[in-house]
């Protein structure tokens, strides 16, 4: 498996072996408030503002991050750990790795002098100089190129798309080079590239720039996917994807670059290919990824309130599927809602139904719900394009059509 | 075998780049490592940078490699082409004969550290990295012993040790790759090269219709370039002597090579439908590399007509004997499918098209 914790233990609810019969965890029991109190390297962090009031066995004792963005942390008078915006956490799993390994190195537009078109590398390019930290012409194909090529020979480029969208005109490097040499060299080369940037429908930016290339790039062999959804996650995935021996295409939401979350000040490194136990719950297992997460949060809270209990796991890791994870949540509730912003036709969620009812089929008592976009281009007009995505008040009505 | 790496033992000083001087030919006895001094067949044409001088120094043992190595070449291409007739090689297999004297004369120039790049026309330039005639066939024929263990083919040769970095199948997409190998080795500090190479057009595209302008040492507009005779491996060995100075001081240099492949672009163009056969024919008696060579080492009186034969004769044998090997070589092994997809193990489950066969966990 990819390179695990070290530090935070609680984050990832399931040890890293795929042995299907561990059920024991070994975790430090709930306390309602954060802990400061340090036991060897683990700490709970709880940076949410509400109280979870049911008492969760020990089993399910797990890390829940903020729901909603911004929350002041009122229930946690610890010191311990910094607040940090999205981007930032970004840039510090960056900054840390670029200090650990000299190979590596950011390629893409803007990101040298400008800082970065969301400001991710802001500051790299005066501490790492020029060349480590390259501003490129707007070239996608040349330059995501360029990075593979670097890769063959050792060096762990990042290269930057200033959208993904702009990544479909890199589509040949990636899926022809990135994704296959490793296959057809015969193991000869590696390339341990990461390739990120923000992707989604944002507000208003109109078709070309609100896309979702993670359904386009599902099928490529040879690469992994993850998508990261909160300051926590999205610093301890890109330090594993860097660290990754594989091409790893890192997916990162427009719309979620200013969540603020309190984060450890320990060095963490998460498994690129765990899904995150977001709300453990006993009757629907709702999966989702990236921005979808805090709009079925938000159904969740409604949901609660009607007197539904769902269970919302944050896949994270686009490919492969976490199907321990999945699958142990499925085992357990039998009903699956799956909330996405891939369009209905070949996305994210189509893949990870057809797995789900391959691998657990007689534990479902119902048909999968797969809720995505609507399968047009992202229209410009704000009504339409609230349309077009899935909002918190369809995921409620799909949770109670799917538990009568 | 590999081929003979004499490049290396021979570096003696290359007269002055920029003397435009003509130096003759000298006759000298012939112990292996007096220097000759060649002339190339044509003066280079330079864009934006001073071209090199004409006369370039050898030694015999070189052009005794030469020869030998370009022999090598031109039969394991001729061999391909049969073993595709006899479907022993399937898909797409491009020939790289007739072009021999830029592989062989790039490799004179450079060292193993530099890295060169390439489309899908790799099998000669993969054997003058280092690797050898039984990695080839097999490869091509799909066998375990190809250096890709059979999963890459005729378009994905590499050699991570040799500095040959492939081998790709879509036209163009190895430039991009070419510009990476060097910016790691910028970023390295490393004082080696890339040469990334490219061809004009693929197919019949003929080359009024591939680019507008066809004078492609000046395409890079501000970047120097230099057209050179691909077909005369001193010329070429000058060249990118010149452009690997040139570009460890000033940048990226266009090395216009001018060469001809006797072959169709692949096994399925006939290479008759945009030209003539006599053309063919007309490059070859004036043209062709190993017949240059072979000029060579009769005037210096290096080797006679009858070594070389003989010489020819063994390299044919050695490609037999290469493909009888390489026919014994095994198919791989189911497992392998699934094997270096990704570099560390996922546990992640994997099968075939049939779900009940196949299952594997990705190593």
């Amino acid at each position: 498996m990819a390179t695990l914790f070290q530090g935070v233990g609680a984050v990832t609810p399931f040890s890293a072996s795929t042995s299907l019969h561990s059920n024991k965890l070994h975790l430090p029991p709930r306390k309602s408030l954060s802990l400061s109190e340090s036991r060897g390297a683990i700490f709970v962090h709880r940076s949410d503002a509400r109280l979870n009031l049911k008492p969760a066995t020990p089993k399910q004792d797990l890390l829940i991050p903020n729901a909603i963005a911004t929350k002041g942390d009122t229930s946690t008078p610890t010191k311990s750990g910094h607040e940090l915006l999205l981007f930032e956490a970004l840039r510090e799993g960056l900054e840390e790795e670029m200090e650990r390994d000299p190979r590596v190195c950011v390629m893409g537009e803007d990101v040298g002098h400008y800082g970065g078109s969301y400001k991710v590398t802001k500051g790299l390019a005066e501490k790492y100089g020029d060349l480590r930290v390259l501003d490129t012409p707007i070239a996608e194909n040349s330059f995501t190129g360029m990075g593979i090529g670097a890769a063959m020979t050792g060096l762990r480029p990042i290269v930057e798309g200033m959208n993904m969208g702009f990544l479909l005109l890199a589509f040949n490097q990636i899926s022809n080079n990135c994704g296959m040499l490793h296959y057809t060299s015969g193991g000869q080369f590696t390339i341990p590239i990461v390739i990120r940037g923000p992707g989604g429908v944002g507000r208003q930016l109109g078709a070309e720039h609100s896309q979702r290339l993670e359904s386009y790039f599902q099928s490529i062999p040879g690469i992994q996917m993850v998508a990261c959804s909160t300051p926590y996650n999205a610093k301890g995935l890109m330090k594993a994807a860097i660290r990754s021996e594989n091409p790893v295409i890192l997916f990162e939401h427009v719309l979620l670059y200013n969540l603020k979350e309190r984060i450890p000040d320990e060095e963490y490194v998460l498994s690129l290919e765990e899904a995150e136990m977001v709300r453990p719950g006993e009757h629907v297992t709702i999966l989702t990824y990236s921005r979808m997460r805090y709009h079925v949060m938000q159904a969740a809270k409604t949901l609660v309130n009607k007197g539904y209990d769902p269970e919302v796991i944050d896949i994270r890791s686009l490919k492969p599927f976490d199907l321990y994870t999945i699958g142990r949540s499925v085992k357990k509730t039998h009903r699956v809602l799956i909330v996405e912003e891939c369009m209905r036709t070949g996305g994210i969620g189509a893949s990870l139904t057809a797995a789900i009812t391959e691998n657990f089929h007689d534990y479902l008592d119902a048909p999968i719900v797969c809720l995505s976009s609507q399968d047009v281009p992202t229209p410009y007009a704000g009504t339409l394009e609230e349309w077009t995505v899935v909002q918190p008040a369809q995921i409620v009505t799909a949770v109670e059509q799917l538990c009568q | 075998m590999a081929l003979s790496r004499s490049g290396s033992k021979l570096l003696k000083p290359i007269s002055p780049f920029f003397s435009s001087a003509p130096s003759i030919l000298s006759r000298s006895i012939s112990s292996s490592n007096d220097s000759i001094t060649v002339e190339t067949s044509i003066p280079f044409t330079a864009h934006n940078c001073e071209p090199p001088s004409r006369s370039v120094t050898t030694s015999a043992a070189e052009l005794q490699s030469f020869f030998r190595d370009m022999a090598l070449m031109r039969r394991m291409e001729i061999a391909a082409d049969s073993l595709y007739k006899a479907k022993l090689i399937r898909g797409f297999c491009h020939l790289y004969d007739g072009q021999e004297a830029v592989a062989v004369g790039m490799e004179a120039a450079i060292t193993r550290k530099d890295c060169i790049i390439t489309a899908y026309r790799d099998h000669c330039t993969f054997l003058s990295r280092g690797g050898t005639l039984i990695e080839v066939f097999a490869e091509l024929m799909g066998r375990r012993d190809g250096m890709s263990n059979g999963k890459g083919g005729s378009m994905h040769f590499y050699r991570k040790q040799g500095g040959f970095y492939g081998g790709h199948g879509i036209v163009g997409a190895q430039v991009p790759l070419g510009c990476g190998l060097a910016f790691a080795q910028k970023y390295s500090k490393d004082e080696n090269v890339t040469f990334a190479m490219y061809g004009d057009d693929g197919m019949g595209t003929a080359e009024w219709r591939a680019a507008k302008s066809p004078a492609y040492y000046k395409r890079g507009d501000y970047v120097p370039g230099l057209k050179v005779d691909g077909m005369d491996a001193f010329a070429v060995k000058q060249a990118c002597k010149f452009a690997k100075e040139h570009a460890l001081k000033n940048g990226p240099i266009i090395l216009e090579m001018d060469t001809y492949r006797y072959h169709g672009h692949s096994m399925s163009d006939p290479g008759s439908t945009y030209r003539t056969r006599d053309e063919i024919s007309g490059v070859r008696q004036e043209r062709d590399p190993i017949e240059r060579i072979r000029k060579l080492l009769l005037a210096h009186e290096i080797s006679t007509e009858a070594e070389l034969k003989d010489i020819e004769k063994e390299v044919r044998k050695e490609v037999d004997n290469a493909i009888a090997k390489a026919k014994e070589s095994e198919m791989p092994h189911p497992s392998e499918l699934f094997t270096n997809v990704y570099v560390k193990g996922l546990g992640v489950e994997a099968y075939g098209a049939d779900r009940k066969e196949l299952r594997a966990t990705l190593p």
